[in-house]
């Protein structure tokens, strides 16, 4: 075996191994444990789009190594899981440079960084992952690696959310592995291929397989946060920013949507799962969502939590292009993936740069803040009105794609949905929007950190305005070759033309 | 067939003692009656043919039951005498099972 | 059996070692810690050999003094007792390295080294054992070297404890010699693979069943007859707690599963579905006990009562072959994690002065690879993939789905549920951030390396399983040696 055919591998060795060292090192030791995560990022990076380039050229990556009678632990580069990867190593880059700026002087930076470098192993394997086994593993990785980041602060409340949070995802990890093991029982493999793996049975384990799907969706449900699963996510917001970040944008919930695009796409296959109904069972529960997020969020009153609720309901746009069937609508939620990602993660880091200096954590304390922070809040206000859908910004692209895929498909319910999802996005962010550049600013902040000639620390404001600059890129480039829309498109097409 | 019937009940009622018994030395006696009545079934049962000579291999199974029955005794002695030692009255139901 | 086999020596050396290792350590102090680990470690090397043994050549059997079954002593290997072998040997090396240091820091006396020698070699007797009656005496002079090993720890309440675990124990093997007596009555024999030939169902059949299964009940502490376990296991010495928890309580149970193959072979699936009702119970009420106690030694012994229900719940899944692997992979994984859990419990006591689950507080600061062992081996107790554990519950679930009986996938899956709430109770406070002052003075480096390099195996045990999966429960190996295995 070459380096090169390792190269999944090495992709999670590039942060499992720097996080292993990262646990051993001692608290003062910044310079190095800052060194092993950045480089341990770019390395990352550097390994994932060599991959992609060596796939475009037609090198297919597989490592398997046997785990039960008939079962093996598969990797696997494929179309989707390398869309995934690079989207989580780019943003996963990016967080490091906030998080290490952020927990500049805070207790127990050696365990946050390496349970950090550990969450991003797991989604890096979920991603990578060849067949629903491999996939609940990482799953399972991924939820204790995020527990010690959320209970990071050791405060009541965060051990209150980590409770929660665990609560919720054990949980779903224990239904998922009960699915797939009743999956298992009925079509006796587990791998993800186009097409899917049921076709042969829908005949005759019809009933059965609708359950399965039923206790699978409920599984990966509690991660995508799907409405009555959702509640751990605002809960959870009482982490750090980064950690956030990560929840939101990078790793948790993403893994959610992915593992319902692998088990709709990779798994049941379009046809079957809409040939059994179960597609558009997800469209309804991801619809149900989507209201359900915005009215919930409407009622906030702190930042954090206003754009957890926000999440909810955002992500499950990506449910619902996968669950309506057809190319045009797929391809708005797969490109919804790195779009939401790209959005949600500049509104953390914003929220998080406020929250850092200025001490502000309630949306009334926001007030004047773009005279104050004029270039976090202008990266925050891009961002907000791409997540309400105002073209240019990446929002509107995959909301405009599920739109016309939803016309396509018959489901003229859905534009309707659209608009008044956006409206009452508009209806949460507008205000905020206002308050922060038209209301003059308070006397006093609750806690001013000025700290140099910039607004904030430049460790955390170039994170900021990168993202936000990349989310207005793939909003206003979304029709160049080389875009995730594109990419989207012919993972899309893909599906639904095997 | 009288005797292993006579074993079978010692080792009834024996056991029905060791249950209800609260003091360490009366569980332990209890302990030495139930042994004896298994090997008496088991010296009953050697006699399976009738002849003269009965089977040896239920004769070594009492012997090394024997052997097994008395030094369980003398731990469980031991370990009484100990918990006398420093308690005055030791019951076997003062073990905390379920903890502060 | 006249010529020596190729290989029957390792099965001597692997009962021979130990007991000679006891007395050298019984005789000379000074030098019983060395003699044990060298023991452990040549054992660990006997153990792998006579497994790689009977992987090339199938079961193997030995007669002592050559005399053969019916009369003689017959010892017996294959893949089943092969890695339990090994596993018994990697958690003795570990635990007895882990004592050193820990002997050194309390007032247990030296007379621990020949008793855990005696006491591994009583196992692995146990585990080569061929007959009903030898099965007897192993498994009596087990529980005796490990109610000696609890009552070392100089407390009351460990030495009641212990005495409470010995009458329990006594009980429950005269009922099992009763049984004995009575399949031998009906059979004329007592090695297992003869009996499992000549077994008629009787009514002293029957009394055998009920006597056996129940004694063995007892002594496995399977609910509701396991009331002697949380206080023997968690007021032992830590490294007494890990061996017991991890080995000794799964002897009986592997007695049975030897009497299921053999003489209990057509015993009515009623009987299987009641075991494994109680099993169901045994995870439940286990889980539940353990979430409410105070002490974490007396939370992993509760957390034992409930691992030990899984295994039960093989006897209504007997039929499919994936039982037999998801326990055994299963016994495998929680030996390692609850020896890694049970170890790192002590090191906490120690160093901490007490083991009080609500003032574990910044435990994850002072001694991180303690609170990692813990950590990492509560996870494989949860089931987490890739342990062994979770493997073992894989299999069963699978078993369940075969034969239809999903409702005991369920009772696995909520088990797991509940596993993680108890050990993540300990987690979390691990986490709590307070200003209350902790004197820690700091655990060596071998027991905390100890307990963590026993639940790194635990959690990658999962990777390594495959090939072990194939090797149990082959078509016809799971009989405990039909007679004909002796002849090469």
């Amino acid at each position: 075996m070459t380096w090169q055919a390792a190269l999944p591998l090495l992709v999670l060795a590039s942060s499992l191994l720097p996080g292993l060292v990262i646990f051993a090192l001692p608290e003062r030791s910044r310079t190095l444990r800052t060194a092993l995560n950045l480089s341990g990022a770019v390395v990352k990076l550097f390994l994932v789009v060599w991959m992609l380039w060596q796939s475009g050229q037609g090198v297919h990556y597989e490592l398997r190594a046997a785990l039960l009678p008939g079962l093996d632990l598969v990797l696997r580069s494929s179309e989707l899981g390398l869309f995934f990867v690079v989207l989580s190593a780019l943003l996963w880059l990016v967080t490091t440079i906030y998080a290490v700026g952020y927990l500049e002087d805070s207790p127990n930076r050696s365990r946050f960084f390496g349970f950090f470098s550990l969450c991003v192993t797991a989604t890096a394997g979920a991603a990578l992952a060849g067949n629903l086994i491999t996939f609940l593993a990482f799953y399972e990785m991924l939820t204790l690696a995020t527990y010690p980041l959320v209970v990071h602060r050791g405060t009541a409340a965060a051990r209150r959310a980590g409770r929660m949070y665990l609560a919720y995802t054990i949980g779903g990890g224990g239904v998922l592995t009960l699915g797939t093991l009743w999956l298992y029982s009925i079509t006796g493999t587990l791998e993800f291929v186009p097409g899917g793996i049921v076709a042969p049975f829908v005949d005759r384990n019809a009933t059965a397989l609708s359950a399965a799907f039923v206790v699978l969706v409920a599984g990966i449900g509690v991660k995508a946060a799907l409405v009555p699963l959702h509640s751990w996510l605002p809960t959870a917001m009482v982490a750090p920013a980064p950690v956030s970040a990560l929840l939101h944008a990078v790793a948790v919930v993403k893994v959610g949507a992915f593992g319902l695009m692998r088990l709709v796409f990779s798994t049941y296959g379009v046809e079957a799962a809409s040939g059994l109904g179960l597609a558009q069972g997800l469209a309804v529960v991801a619809a149900v969502t989507i209201v359900y997020g915005s009215l919930r969020a409407l009622a906030q009153t702190n930042l954090k939590r206003l754009l957890a609720y926000s999440t909810v309901s955002q992500l499950s746009y990506i449910a619902l292009g996968i669950a309506l069937g057809g190319a045009v609508a797929a391809t708005g939620g797969i490109v919804h993936l790195v779009h939401q990602g790209l959005m949600k993660i500049t509104l953390f880091f914003a929220a998080g740069n406020l929250a850092e200096t200025l001490g502000v954590h309630e949306i009334r304390d926001m007030r004047g803040a773009g005279r104050r922070m004029p270039w976090s809040m202008a990266a925050f206000t891009l961002c907000a009105f791409g997540m309400i859908g105002t073209p240019p910004m990446a929002g509107f692209i995959s909301k405009w794609y599920l739109g016309i895929g939803a016309v396509d498909s018959d489901a003229a319910w859905v534009v309707w949905l659209l608009a008044g999802s956006s409206i009452l996005n508009a209806a949460y962010f507008l205000p905020i929007v206002w308050a922060i550049w038209f209301e003059p600013p308070p006397e006093q902040w609750p806690h001013d950190k000025r700290s140099g000639r910039a607004e904030t620390s430049l460790m955390l404001l170039v994170p900021t305005l990168f993202t936000a600059a990349m989310a207005l890129a793939v909003g206003l480039f979304a029709a160049t070759p080389y875009s995730p829309l594109e990419w989207a498109r012919l993972i899309a097409a893909r599906q639904y033309a095997p | 067939m009288l005797y292993s019937l006579a074993g079978i009940a010692l080792f009834c009622i024996a056991l029905r003692a060791v249950i209800l018994a609260t003091a360490p030395l009366r569980a332990i006696l209890a302990v030495n009656v139930m042994s004896s009545g298994v090997f008496l079934v088991l010296v009953a049962l050697a006699r399976r043919t009738p002849g003269l000579v009965a089977d040896p291999v239920p004769h070594a199974m009492v012997i090394t039951g024997i052997v097994v029955a008395v030094s369980a005794t003398a731990m469980a002695i031991v370990l009484t005498q100990r918990l006398r030692a420093n308690v005055s009255a030791p019951t076997v139901e003062d073990t905390p099972g379920a903890g502060p | 059996m006249t010529a020596l086999e190729p290989g029957s020596t390792w099965v001597v050396w692997l009962i021979v070692s130990p007991l000679a290792a006891a007395l050298i350590a019984f005789l000379l102090p000074r030098v019983a810690a060395a003699i044990a680990l060298a023991n452990a470690l040549f054992m660990g090397v006997a153990a792998l050999a006579l497994l790689d043994l009977v992987t090339e050549q199938g079961p193997h059997r030995y007669s002592l003094g050559g005399w053969g079954a019916p009369l003689g002593i017959d010892l017996y290997a294959d893949p089943l007792s092969g890695v339990l072998l090994v596993v018994a040997a990697v958690v003795v090396l570990a635990t007895l390295f882990y004592s050193r240091d820990y002997l050194a820091r309390t007032a247990i006396g030296p007379l621990f080294w020949p008793i855990s020698l005696f006491l591994h070699a009583a196992l692995n007797a146990l585990l080569l054992s061929a007959d009903a009656f030898n099965l007897y005496v192993t498994l009596e002079l087990l529980s005796l070297s490990a109610v000696a090993l609890v009552a070392l720890a100089d407390e009351q309440r460990a030495v009641a404890a212990a005495l409470r675990y010995l009458l329990a124990s006594i009980v429950a093997s005269l009922a099992y010699l009763l049984g004995v007596a009575l399949l031998y009555h009906t059979a004329g024999v007592l090695d297992l693979a003869a009996l499992a030939e000549r077994a008629t169902w009787t009514p002293a059949t029957w009394a055998a069943l009920g006597l056996m299964t129940a004694g063995l009940a007892v002594k496995g502490a399977l609910f509701p007859v396991h009331f002697w376990l949380p206080g023997a296991h968690s007021y032992a010495p830590s490294p007494v707690s890990a061996l017991l928890s991890a080995l000794v309580v799964k002897a009986p149970f592997y007695v049975l599963l030897r009497l299921w193959y053999a003489p209990f072979a057509g015993a009515p699936e009623a009987v299987g579905t009641l075991l494994g009702l109680l099993g169901a119970l045994a995870i439940v009420w286990g889980s539940l006990q353990a979430l409410r106690q105070a002490r974490l030694k007396l939370l992993i012994a509760y957390s034992t009562v409930a691992q030990i229900g899984y295994l039960f719940l093989f006897f209504p899944l007997a039929q499919s072959r994936s039982a037999l692997q998801g326990v055994t992979v299963f016994i495998l994984g929680h030996a390692l994690a609850k020896a890694a859990m049970f170890l790192a419990a002590g090191n906490m006591h120690k160093c901490l002065g007490h083991d009080r689950i609500q003032d574990l507080h910044r435990v994850a600061r002072e001694l991180p690879v303690t609170l990692a062992a813990f950590a990492v081996g509560g996870v494989c107790i949860m089931g987490l993939p890739p342990s062994g554990n979770f493997i073992g519950k894989w299999l069963l679930i699978e078993a369940a789905f075969a034969q239809g009986e999903w409702g005991w996938a369920v009772v696995v899956v909520a088990g797991g549920l509940l596993s993680a709430a108890y050990v993540f109770r300990v987690l979390g406070h691990a986490f709590t951030v307070d200003d209350k002052p902790v004197d820690a003075s700091g655990a060596p480096a071998s027991m905390a390396w100890a307990a963590f390099a026993l639940a790194l195996l635990a959690l990658t045990l999962g990777v390594f399983a495959a090939p072990l999966i194939d090797l149990i429960g082959g078509p016809g190996e799971t009989a405990v040696a039909h007679l004909s295995s002796r002849e090469p």
